[in-house]
């Protein structure tokens, strides 16, 4: 053991002296490895990126909730002709669901209009407009950074209140005020009753709570749409994650039976979980890995391919010194070992360039996709470095190595 | 005790489809503190022999007893342990680390030795003062002049105390002054009780030493001891 690391201190030693006798060279060789190690780095910490975002932006629907929706919202195991050919679910067969079903802790219905929000000179446009109970807040885990949820009178008697996510309030209200302001949708005055605090979930586009504005269903109804045009969906939270799947049973019984399906024929509607979204996320994000991970692993290889090549290259120069060594006294083992080091250190010190570039860069990206280069970051690129130098430079050490004494002295 | 015993000995190589006999049948011992030269024409198989004696290369037949110790069927590893701890090489163009400096340079084989760093480092020093050269010890092999440059290679060649001493052409690429310089240290070295094998192809040099083996087409043609031998003045540490 001790032997082992005498020799690695002077494999090092040796190392670093042969390095610091080609300076130049050896900034140019780790050329390929800073590009490599950075591009590397920056992709792992991007996709952590985006999977942080996909999964609080999934969290944020809650994991106790089921969305019964006229369409099947992930899978594509139903085909889209019949989907479309079903019947839309409305807000009558709502009520219905509403009063046989025991398992939930809450339930909504909701229907979404895109609309155009003004308020005075400022207007928000493709606003998707929820129409939904004042039930929906107890659905959800949405938080208010002022004001409140429309209440179960205002809800009823279909007043003309609205609750703004956070991004439309920014835009129409940049100065603050929003509550008891009155802002105008498709020409309907509305009051701002309410404004939700941020989700940030960026990802989830439209579907962000951010984006969009509520308002009671039947001013949907009166306003913009009518009852039919559009399918509604049902939110339904279970008391806890243990009770998901009996409240699903109980919805698929109770909505065959609002339907009035017959026992032979198949559902008409379809019971949407996160679960599923969750599934298809990862997917794409995994795609997304693999991809991402053989780009920059193909530029990492291109490094080590120059890394090999120049320590071929350095044998070939260095053919009289091995002699030298050899002849008094190096072993095999002591030649590989130097070349080996010598490059794991070139590429070392190519990954540690790398790393504080992959750093400086992802603070800029940071601007765009909220993401920081994290310590396993540091660990993958110094294992991904040192494991580079250690695999390119075998060949070229094993060449050296395996050099006979007497024709390396004789070597010019 | 002889410290090298070598019975009927032949290296062939093999050159496309041709055989050449570098060496035929050679043998000969070398007692401690011999101070021989191998003299030869080229051609005459003197590097192939001074390559076997070195550990370099093994011999294709024949024994290479070495201290007791059967040399010739070692593999690389083996040889280099042995090269390491009993051959100290003086080469004709000095072969030392450009990059180096003197004292690292000497250092070099006790780190294969494994010898630890402050060890070696004074042994080096002490090597360096041995020939005359203590005031140089940080200076690179191009910062030296030729007699140095091979007085460090000799530092080198002396500091693991090696059973034998193999100089070849020492002073080939030397001008004549420089190299008498250089023969006066070996002189002095040998009278310390060392053993020296001096590979050489002129005669003048090969009179320093006390016995001469002439070899001729991979065969002795003669050993014998020189009647007269040529003594320089103990000069060693002196400017070259």
């Amino acid at each position: 053991m001790k032997n082992y690391l005498f020799e690695l201190k002077e494999g090092l030693l040796i190392s670093l002296r042969a390095i610091r006798a080609n300076k130049v060279r050896a900034v140019l060789t780790t050329l390929g490895i800073v590009i490599g190690i950075a591009s590397v780095v920056l992709m792992s910490t991007a996709i952590k990126g985006i999977d942080n975002a996909f999964q609080t932006g999934v969290a944020s629907l809650g994991s106790d909730n089921l969305y019964i929706d006229k369409w099947e919202w992930f899978n594509n195991d139903i085909p889209f002709w019949q989907m479309r050919n079903r019947r839309n679910i409305t807000l009558a067969d709502y009520k219905r669901y509403k009063e046989l079903a025991k398992l939930p802790a809450a339930s909504a219905p909701t229907v979404w209009s895109n609309q155009t929000i003004k308020y005075k000179e400022h207007s928000v446009e493709f606003i998707l407009v929820q129409g939904t109970t004042d039930k929906y807040i107890n659905t959800t885990n949405l938080n208010f950074s002022e004001g409140r949820f429309f209440n179960e009178i205002e809800s009823n008697g279909g007043r003309e209140v609205c609750v703004l996510g956070s991004e439309v309030a920014k835009k129409l209200f940049p100065h603050g005020g929003a509550i008891d302001s009155e802002v105008k949708i498709k020409g309907h005055k509305f009051k701002v009753i309410g404004v939700l605090a941020e989700q940030g979930s960026w990802v989830m586009g439209n579907f962000n709570p951010d984006n969009q504005a509520f308002i009671p269903i039947q001013n949907v109804f009166k306003y913009f749409q009518s009852q039919n045009f559009r399918s509604v969906t049902f939110n339904v939270r279970a008391p806890n994650s243990q009770t998901v799947d009996a409240v699903k049973e109980e919805a698929v019984g109770i909505m065959r039976r609002v339907r009035g399906l017959k026992y032979n024929e198949e559902n008409d509607f379809s019971i949407n979980q996160q679960e599923a979204l969750l599934k298809t996320i990862n997917q794409t994000v995994g795609v997304i890995q693999i991809a991402g991970l053989f780009i920059t692993g193909l530029s990492l290889f291109v490094g080590a391919i120059g890394i090999m090549n120049i320590m071929f290259v350095s044998v070939k120069e260095r053919t009289r010194e091995i002699g030298i060594r050899k002849a008094i006294g190096a072993k095999r083992r002591s030649i590989l070992g130097q070349f080996i080091t010598e490059s794991a250190i070139i590429c070392l010190i190519g990954g540690m360039i790398g790393l504080v570039i992959a750093i400086i860069l992802s603070l800029i990206i940071n601007q765009f996709l909220p993401t920081s280069v994290q310590a396993d970051a540091f660990i993958l690129a110094i294992v991904i470095s040192i494991l580079t130098g250690v695999l390119s430079g075998f060949a070229p050490a094993y060449t050296a190595a395996k050099l006979d004494p007497v024709e390396a002295l004789r070597y010019e | 005790m002889n410290i090298i015993n070598i019975e009927h000995i032949a290296k062939i190589y093999q050159v496309g489809s041709e055989e050449v006999h570098a060496l035929r049948d050679v043998s000969l011992k070398i007692d401690k503190n011999e101070y021989v030269a191998i003299m030869g024409p080229s051609g005459s198989g003197k590097s192939t022999l001074m390559n076997i004696l070195g550990c370099l290369d093994t011999p294709t037949k024949g024994l290479y007893d070495f201290k007791g110790t059967n040399v010739s069927q070692m593999n690389d590893n083996e040889l280099a342990a042995i090269r390491n701890k009993e051959i100290g090489f003086v080469f004709q163009t000095f072969n030392l680390l450009p990059r180096s400096d003197a004292l690292h340079n000497v250092e070099l084989p006790m780190i294969y030795a494994g010898v630890s760093s402050s060890d070696r480092k004074e042994r080096a020093r002490l090597a360096l003062e041995h020939v005359g050269l203590s005031d140089r010890i940080h200076h690179k092999p191009n910062e030296l002049s030729g007699g140095q440059r091979q007085r460090v290679a000799i530092a080198r060649a002396l500091v693991t105390a090696p059973a034998i001493i193999l100089a070849d052409e020492p002073t080939g690429n030397l001008d004549t002054k420089t190299g008498e310089d250089i023969m006066a240290l070996f002189n002095e070295i040998y009278e310390q009780g060392n053993t020296i094998i001096l590979v050489t192809h002129e005669e003048y040099i090969a009179e320093h030493a006390a016995r001469i083996i002439r070899l001729r087409d991979g065969l002795i043609e003669r050993d014998e001891p020189v009647a007269k031998r040529y003594v320089p003045k103990k000069n060693g540490a002196s400017k070259s």
